[in-house]
């Protein structure tokens, strides 16, 4: 007898324009398991779920759910055959609040009236039943995308989805609430609800998959276990060749003060002052790690170095310059490069071409213009010579960088922000839903930068990231740095506990 | 703004307003003041700036209803007019005044579904759709009009029994002729359907986040085709107003701009139709206060500059007392599947 599969697809085929996204997959899911599915960048993980939501059709193949054959041509048949998404890019209306997103497209009404109260009794109910807790009348907009992440896991239960479908959940997360999300996929699971993990983080692979399945360029390679299986297999596995999952550096050897940073304060948008008398400097040669929880004013520090944000107070002093606030440019040609937290806000125009986009702070000057007139010939130049450098995955240079998957689209804004003459690189969040070969290749990059004289300064939220990379570290807590020490001097723990608001004088090495 | 907008919804509710609550407050003093020394004018004035709204808060609706669905609809001048033209027609040919209304707002969902196909499905530029109604329609009308066209009576005021006998609101809100009533049920129709209905919620999620709604199932496609629709035939309402209630008559390009004003109207309103209509309601009232003060014949100032009250009191309000407004996240923007 055959075994009843919770969810099973065979044969599917995606072709996009120029790529086969999707070749022939087959893919299984049992009855209350966590099948991880895991690939490089570009692999076709959200492709292949997003056909089995509804939002792409197939140009071939076959899904069914406990054995019985269904056609699912949009979102609708999906929810209906009890699949729920949460995808790579939260599906939330901003503006909406919490209850609003979650009843939309499945609304509870009295006649015509929409009943929000009784739908918030539900929501609330589901909460407290899962261990989700959200505020059914918070506006979206207004919370931390830990807390958006499961209005979106309860936007699928409201729906009494069966199979889950998470894509790169914890990307975005905070370590705790990473262990938080752990807990109610176990949850979950144990109420029958079968889940696919779509994550580039090996460790929570090993520790929560029942079963992993890899896929590489569109083709599945295989299917094993954490049992059987190791970091090291697993990324040799999906990037078809053995990965240096440790990064290798030799001491580093500091020159001169690139940046000084003097008595910063910075407000945000509300008006509150998230960045607190900030003092730090950099010099060449070495890396400086921010290691902080999102929302520690780490982000409003970044933007106010790269002359996105105006501070209250302070001096930014660059090869002895004092530096204008509010002046991007000027920042860039004083040699900063930058490699923004949000790629799709801040690092990327969507809709110009990748070749375009590589050329986003130099267009101006030549080779890429001549007096007001653009030289089309070098810019496609630069972008072919880029994209076979940083081994970018595009059909073509001309392509949008919005159909990119997201780590393509990484990798070309690392690429751009390289590729320039600079004194100072600022990386906030480099490798961010990038796939374990990428991040190898960026870790590596950033290093030869270091070793090459550049001064660097890594914000991360990875403590892996910020152990390995960083030479000296700074712990931003609330506004303030709470620490600074050297990289070999601090565990990973208590690098985590000051992260958490712990005060050095409770962390014995460090006195 | 975040305790503001959870904690007291009131509160917030007031902050967002309050230009809007001093300057009622305001306005309601002057009335009374103005109905204490010279009741009948007042009266008339009040009246008159009801019924002048009266337009500009259909065009409003229309543009409301489109824009939350995220469809920009520059074409409400164009969908009046032409609906006045074809109302004015039927009235011409039929003497039936119902069904030259029916024509009217036909005409006006119809013009609403040309620029469904080519804002929706043809994903043309949406300013471009909108004017090509406006052409469209001024060339219609002036091709196919000719003077000397006349009719049977227009629409007549039903006074509401004793509710036309409490003074000023009496005159003013219940002895109108039905047009008026209508875009005055109107106002809060829409605003029930777009804030308490399953059908509103839709809307505004298809104009806020059109890839969210289609992720849950919502048929993005046909909630635009519908909403603007329903804008078209609001607005062919307004068009008919013209024709059928204000004046009787069609003249070229009677609109007048009255379109565009119902725009500025909605942006005033911050998208919503009790805003709006507030914004209606001061347009008209400076609008009548401006024919008041040309036919009172009691100033000195030239009619042109008269003229210009209702629109320079428009840009003041518009840029200073409104506050910042936010537009629907997705609004003039085409969707594109996969
Ligand atoms: N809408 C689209 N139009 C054109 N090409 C697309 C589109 N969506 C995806 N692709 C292409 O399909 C391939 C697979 O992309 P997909 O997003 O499925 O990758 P992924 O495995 O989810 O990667 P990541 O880990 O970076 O999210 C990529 O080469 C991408 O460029
Ligand atoms: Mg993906």
């Amino acid at each position: 007898m055959n075994e009843t599969f919770a969810l099973e697809v065979k044969n599917i085929t995606k072709r996009f324009p120029g790529v086969l996204a999707n070749d022939r997959v087959d893919f299984n899911l049992r009855k209350g398991e966590i099948h991880a599915l895991l690939g490089e960048n570009g692999a076709g993980k959200s492709t292949l779920m997003n056909v089995i939501y509804g939002l792409y059709t197939p140009d071939d193949g076959e899904i069914f759910i406990n054995n019985q054959k269904v056609e699912i041509h949009n979102p609708h048949d999906a929810i209906h055959a009890g699949i729920g998404m949460v995808h790579q890019h939260f599906m939330l209306v901003p503006v909406f609040t919490v209850v609003e997103n979650i009843i939309l497209g499945s609304e509870i009404t009295k006649r015509t009236y929409l009943d929000l109260n009784t739908a918030s009794k539900k929501v609330k109910q589901l909460s407290h039943d899962y261990g989700l807790v959200v505020d059914p009348d918070a506006v979206v907009e207004d919370l931390p995308v830990g807390i958006q992440q499961r209005v979106e896991i309860v936007k699928a239960l409201f729906r009494d989805a069966k199979i889950l479908v998470l894509d790169e959940p914890t990307a975005v997360l905070t370590p705790q609430e990473v262990e938080d999300l752990f807990v109610v996929m176990r949850n979950l699971t144990e109420r029958g609800v079968s889940i696919v993990f779509i994550t580039h983080k090996l460790k929570e692979v090993l520790e929560i998959a029942d079963r992993i399945t890899v896929m590489r360029r569109g083709k599945v390679v295989g299917t094993t276990t954490p049992s059987e299986t190791s970091e090291a297999k697993l990324a040799e596995m999906m990037v078809g060749r053995e990965v240096l999952l440790q990064v290798e550096k030799a001491p580093a050897i500091p020159g001169d003060v690139v940046i000084k940073v003097s008595d910063l304060v910075i407000k945000d948008e509300r008006d509150l002052v998230v960045v607190k008398d900030v003092s730090f400097d950099i010099r060449a040669g070495e890396i400086l790690g921010v290691a902080g929880v999102q929302g520690n004013g780490q982000t409003e520090l970044v933007e106010t170095l790269t002359g996105l944000r105006q501070a209250e107070s302070g001096t930014i002093t660059i090869n002895g310059t004092i530096m204008p606030f509010q002046n991007p440019r000027v920042m860039i040609e004083a040699g900063i490069a930058h490699i923004p937290e949000d790629r799709m806000k801040h690092g990327l125009v969507l809709p110009y071409s990748v070749a375009d986009n590589l050329v986003l702070c130099t267009y101006y000057r030549p080779p890429f213009a001549r007096g007001i007139e653009r030289n089309i010939r070098s810019v496609y130049d630069n972008s072919e010579r880029l994209i076979e450098q940083f081994d970018i995955r595009t059909p073509s240079p001309l392509v949008s960088a919005g159909t990119l998957s997201g780590g393509n689209q990484q990798k070309v804004i690392v690429a751009r922000e390289l590729s320039r003459e600079n004194h100072l690189l600022i990386a906030n969040q480099p490798t961010r839903g990038l796939d374990v070969g990428s991040i190898e290749y960026i870790h590596k990059r950033l290093i030869e930068m270091r070793d090459s004289g550049i001064a660097v300064l890594l914000v991360s939220a990875e403590l892996d990231e910020i152990k390995s990379l960083a030479d000296r570290i700074i712990v931003m807590y609330q506004g303030n740095i709470v620490a600074t020490v050297d990289a070999d001097k601090i565990s990973r723990s208590e690098l985590g506990l000051l992260m958490a608001g712990s005060q050095v004088a409770n962390i014995p090495s460090l006195n | 703004m975040y305790d503001l907008r959870t904690a007291a919804p009131w509160k917030y509710f007031f902050r967002r307003w309050k230009g809007v609550f001093i300057g009622g407050i305001i306005i309601f003093l002057v009335i009374i003041f103005s109905y204490i020394k010279n009741s009948a004018v007042t009266e008339a004035v009040l009246a008159s700036a009801v019924r002048q709204s009266t337009p500009l808060i259909l065009g409003a609706l229309c543009g409301l209803l489109g824009e939350r669905a995220a469809v920009i609809n520059i074409g409400i001048e164009g969908q009046m007019l032409l609906a006045a033209f074809v109302g004015f027609l039927f009235n011409v040919w039929t003497g039936n005044l119902f069904l030259a209304v029916l024509a009217g707002v036909g005409m006006g969902a119809l013009l609403g579904l040309l620029l469904a196909f080519m804002s929706v499905t043809l994903k043309i530029d949406q300013i471009i759709g909108g004017t090509v109604i406006n052409i469209i329609a001024i060339g219609l009308t002036g091709y196919f009009y000719k003077v000397g066209m006349t009719t049977k009576g227009k629409l007549q005021p039903i006074p509401l029994g004793p509710l036309a006998k409490i003074p000023i609101i009496g005159t003013v809100l219940f002895n109108n002729p039905p047009i008026t009533y209508a875009a005055i049920v109107l106002v809060f129709l829409v605003h029930y359907i777009l804030f308490h209905t399953r059908w509103g919620l839709r809307t505004r999620a298809v104009g806020e986040h059109p890839r969210a709604a289609d992720t849950l199932g919502i048929n993005v496609y046909f909630m635009r085709y519908m909403n603007v629709i329903a804008g078209g035939a609001i607005a062919g309402l307004g068009g008919v107003f013209l024709t059928l209630e204000a004046v009787g008559s069609f003249e070229r390009v009677m609109t007048n701009g009255r379109g565009f004003v119902a725009l500025a109207v909605m942006i005033f309103g911050k998208w919503t139709p009790l805003g709006s209509w507030g914004a209606a309601l001061l347009f008209g009232l400076t609008s009548a206060i401006q024919t008041q003060l040309q036919f009172g014949g009691k100033v000195n100032i030239p009619h042109q500059f008269i003229g210009m009250l209702p629109y320079l009191l428009t840009i003041v309000v518009l840029a200073g007392l409104g506050g910042r407004a936010r537009p629907p996240a997705a609004d003039g923007i085409p969707y594109e599947k996969e």
